[in-house]
């Protein structure tokens, strides 16, 4: 029964009742095509999950709230640096993770120095950001993806899998193993845990801090980048889905909000639940408000099986 | 201010600061908003911005106490969407009479303390994480809106949006139901329970541990902002004289930023309401100074953008001091 409750078990099991579901509600569901389609979907938000997060595990109320109009930001320096043209393709993503990671180190800078609350430093960023978009565009869509990304993203690659999912899962391997095996991915559960205590055993606290909003920023401007591959072109508020969700996948994978604990495994299983969710919300023959209800149920009951606090105690 | 004489406990001279940063920082936009404006400091304009910043306020006195407790509530912008299309919806369907209005203006309310409560029970009660709950509630809420009214129309009698517009002679109501929600803040802080909330969302575990209801508290002030959200809706209803269910979302943000813009600590436990209503019609000044500052249109919410930023940093770094 304790494994039962194992966050990754848990939504693990989730993914499974839901890929049978659909399959029960919508025969194809579970089909190879569409569980193509679902990684593809799923991995944006994966991407966009990993910078929130780094964000939530160092704790200190960490959270972005940033990063959908990052994503915005990517997708649209992206576009321009590309322009449909297959050769800027790499410049393309360079230009987009560098612009949006600089905006993320600004998040950081604010929060350490300034020693901003990180809910009221994204929020505002985001309002800079989204204004910004705004002037850069005249609020139409600007910039177009180069055809070989589409093909590389949409397309199956090796296997029948698209090639995005492999940059999913590369990505994760990578994260996962920061995370778990370098000094800066030990540092970010350090000052999640503890923060003082981390300071005096000499962990670098400011720049471990920096670092995960700087890398938030990144990883919403390869989102970015990825979704305008996917659409070809983007309108500026393409990042607005993204933001709570992002939290979403993070904390139903088995990262509290407090920090310190959890990991890269878990977001992966969230972020597939959610796109699995909806997809299979909107597979069904409902009204657009009864999917909307349910899925805030779902979320709901998905947060009472293992998001609980402990009880205050004498 | 005259409230000198009152004995002081020790949690008041901090409080009073952060007040009184909050209200340098309004007066100094209103400075800036008269001078780009000079019909600002005529009655009707200043009855018209409060009447329009009137919403916004009592999503952001609602909030305080949410914030105060150390919780957050994502669902204050639902529930105006959901109180908003309901009332709409029901004086329409009962007839239009006086009596229908009076009974839309009850049932808004209970509909609005009965969302609260919800979040109250998730969150204080059941243990969940505030931020998730409330954005997984404020989706429900935002479907069961869109169930009753899937787009923006209807409409409330004309007793209904002239009785909101009118007022006591020369003084429009919406300026009195200002003053009211203004006092009852202020009666609410030098309660007893308000005070305890602030205990709670300083230390929860020592509040509890000295005996405190957290868990009654906390529900208490999720029902608070779930009356206050309604209450806003209501005046939108008034403002507007038709339903929209997306129109709601925006004040959720918004009144956290009100909320720390009027010097209130997210992490709980310090600050108040008078300088959340303080935020929030500042946050309307900024509104109206983008505007009379003649700014090329697509520089409008850059510019807002970057006010509010740094108003946000500003107030943090000036409470430090």
């Amino acid at each position: 029964m304790r494994l039962l409750r194992h966050p990754l078990v848990l939504a693990g099991l989730a993914i499974l009742a839901l890929l049978a579901i659909g399959e029960a509600v919508a025969p194809g569901f579970a089909g190879a095509g569409q569980l193509r389609s679902q990684f593809v979907i799923a991995a944006m938000l994966g991407v966009i999950a990993a910078g929130q997060n780094l964000v939530i595990l160092a704790g200190r109320e960490g959270i972005d709230l940033s990063v959908g109009a990052m994503l915005g930001l990517g997708a649209l320096v992206a576009g321009n640096v590309m322009d449909g043209d297959n050769a800027m393709i790499l410049a393309g993503l360079g230009a987009a993770v560098a612009v949006t990671g600089a905006f993320g180190l600004l998040n950081g800078l604010g929060i350490t120095i300034l020693r901003i609350p990180p809910l009221v430093m994204t929020l505002g960023m985001a309002g800079v950001i989204q204004g910004l978009l705004i002037i850069l565009t005249s609020g139409r869509p600007s910039g177009r993806a180069a055809p070989a990304l589409t093909r590389f993203i949409i397309d199956p690659l090796v296997a029948g899998i698209p090639g995005l999912v492999f940059v999913w899962a590369g990505l994760a391997v990578l994260l996962i193993w920061f995370l778990r095996r370098s000094r800066a991915g030990l540092n970010i559960y350090a000052i999640g845990t503890n923060q003082e205590a981390a300071r005096l055993s000499g962990v670098p606290v400011t720049a471990t801090r920096v670092l995960v909003f700087a890398l938030s920023g990144a990883f919403s401007g390869i989102t970015g980048f990825l979704i305008l591959g996917y659409t070809q072109s983007v309108f500026i508020g393409v990042g607005n889905a993204y933001v709570l969700p992002s939290i979403i996948a993070v904390v139903i994978g088995g990262t509290p909000l407090s920090g310190g604990t959890g990991g890269y495994t878990g977001t992966i299983a969230g972020a597939i639940l959610l796109t699995l969710l909806q997809s299979l919300l909107n597979a069904m023959a409902i009204e657009p408000f009864g999917r909307q209800i349910i899925f805030g149920l779902v979320l709901i009951g998905l947060m009472l099986i293992y998001g609980r606090q402990d009880r205050l105690r004498v | 201010m005259t409230e000198a004489a009152a004995p002081a406990p020790e949690s008041r001279p901090p409080l009073r600061i952060r007040w009184a940063l909050a209200f340098v920082v309004f007066a100094v936009f209103f400075a800036v908003n008269a001078w780009l404006q000079p019909s600002l400091l005529t009655t009707r304009v200043l009855t018209s911005n409060l009447t329009s910043f009137l919403p916004l306020v009592l999503v952001a006195i609602g909030q305080t106490y949410v914030v105060l407790a150390g919780d957050i509530d994502l669902t204050a912008g639902a529930i105006i969407a959901l109180v908003n299309v309901s009332v709409v919806t029901l004086i329409e369907q009962a007839g239009g009479s006086g009596g229908a209005i009076a009974l839309g203006l009850a049932a808004g309310i209970a509909l609005g303390i009965l969302c609260g409560l919800l979040n109250g029970l998730l969150v204080a009660v059941l243990r969940l994480q505030a931020i998730v709950t409330t954005f997984a509630t404020s989706i429900v809420f935002g479907g069961i809106a869109l169930w009753i009214l899937p787009q923006a129309g209807g409409s409330v009698p004309q007793a209904y949006w002239r009785g909101y517009a009118g007022g006591l002679g020369p003084v429009k109501l919406t300026v009195i139901l200002f003053l009211v929600a203004l006092g009852t803040a202020i009666l609410f802080s030098r309660m007893r329970w308000y005070r305890h909330l602030l205990a709670i969302g300083g230390n929860r575990l020592g509040a509890f541990q000295s005996g405190l209801a957290v868990t009654r508290q906390r529900v208490i002030s999720y029902v608070l902002c779930g009356l206050f959200a309604a209450l806003a809706a209501l005046c939108l209803v008034g403002e507007t004289a038709s339903a929209d269910p997306l129109l709601g979302p925006s004040f959720t943000l918004t009144s956290i930023s009100a909320v720390v813009l009027g010097g209130t600590a997210l992490a709980g436990g310090r600050g108040g309401v008078i300088g959340s209503i303080l935020g929030a019609l500042t946050l309307g000044l900024i509104n109206n100074i983008v505007f009379f500052a003649k700014l090329p249109y697509v520089t409008q919410d850059l510019v807002k953008g970057l006010i509010i930023l740094a108003a946000l940093a500003g107030g943090i770094l000036g409470a430090r001091r």
